[in-house]
């Protein structure tokens, strides 16, 4: 099942390790209107885990999908508000 | 001996109406106070100025403003040297005391050794990409982070306000902190 949305912005933090890549993905998606999408792209492993639990414990957020792509990790996170 | 009766008569339960009552009551009371809470709160006390020790309150800091939180962290002692400027850009590690270290405490103790292993530490961090105390600082503060500076320990350290990051809240104590940590949802000390 893939999602259908459309990518709106993308935020490279590739390199980053925690905490930036939430950091930054939040500072990232404040700039963005409701229902819009930004697409994260990180190579820190632990962004997986990290912006799930930040996309379900914040508000007004909502984690659309995440893939493990070849090195870098894809996280794609609506606007909900 | 209990006064509990579990058989009281008809004439001793709440009418429909006073329970009816009670609830409104209850909810307004809710209302209230969930509508003064809406806001997560997190405090944190920072006490340790050495490189390691100034990560975890500030990595908590902005994670936890990413989550909408309101944060304080509030330096103190060693804690102080992480807001001052051009201390915060030279923390230490001290390689004594540490059994995690690869030196032997014989030798750590030695003069010089301590700079050897902060090298070794900041050569991690950059070779990492982890972020700098500084870089944390300064996004921190951009999130909203208050962060505060003991005003006892700055005289006790000789330390100025100038000597602080822009933004950095001085002039308050302990009571201020006890009365973050009883609003705030998350309280630590680290």
């Amino acid at each position: 099942m893939s999602a259908e949305f459309d990518i709106t912005e993308t935020l490279d933090v590739k390199g980053a390790s925690c905490p930036m890549p939430v950091v930054k993905t939040k500072t990232a998606i404040d700039d963005l209107s409701e229902s819009e999408v930004l697409e994260v792209l990180a190579t820190d492993p632990g962004s997986m885990s990290d912006i799930a639990g930040w996309a379900s414990g914040t508000e007004g957020v909502e984690l659309v999908d995440q893939e493990e792509g070849d090195d870098v990790y894809k996280h794609y996170v609506r606007k909900t508000e | 001996m209990s006064t509990d009766t579990p058989d009281a008569s008809a004439d001793d339960a709440p009418s429909r109406a006073e329970l009816a009552a009670r609830v409104d009551e209850l909810e307004d009371a809710l209302a209230e106070a969930t509508a003064e809470d809406d806001g997560k709160k997190m405090s944190i006390i920072a006490t340790k100025g050495t490189l390691d020790m100034a990560y975890p309150p500030l990595i908590l800091a902005s994670t936890a403003a990413a989550f909408g939180y309101d944060v304080t962290v509030f330096h103190t002692f060693w804690g102080l040297d992480i807001l001052h400027e051009e201390r915060s850009k030279d923390l230490k590690l001290s390689s004594v005391g540490n059994p995690n270290m690869p030196v032997p405490n014989a030798v750590a103790a030695l003069p010089g050794m301590d700079r050897v292993t902060t090298k070794m530490m900041e050569k991690k961090i950059a070779d990492n990409d982890t972020a700098t105390i500084e870089e944390l600082i300064e996004t921190s503060l951009d999130m909203g982070v208050e962060f505060q500076a003991c005003q006892m320990t700055i005289d006790l350290m000789d330390y100025d306000e100038d000597n602080f990051y822009d933004g950095v809240t001085t002039g308050v104590g302990a009571a201020t902190a006890l009365q973050d940590m009883a609003d705030a949802d998350i309280q630590l000390l680290v």
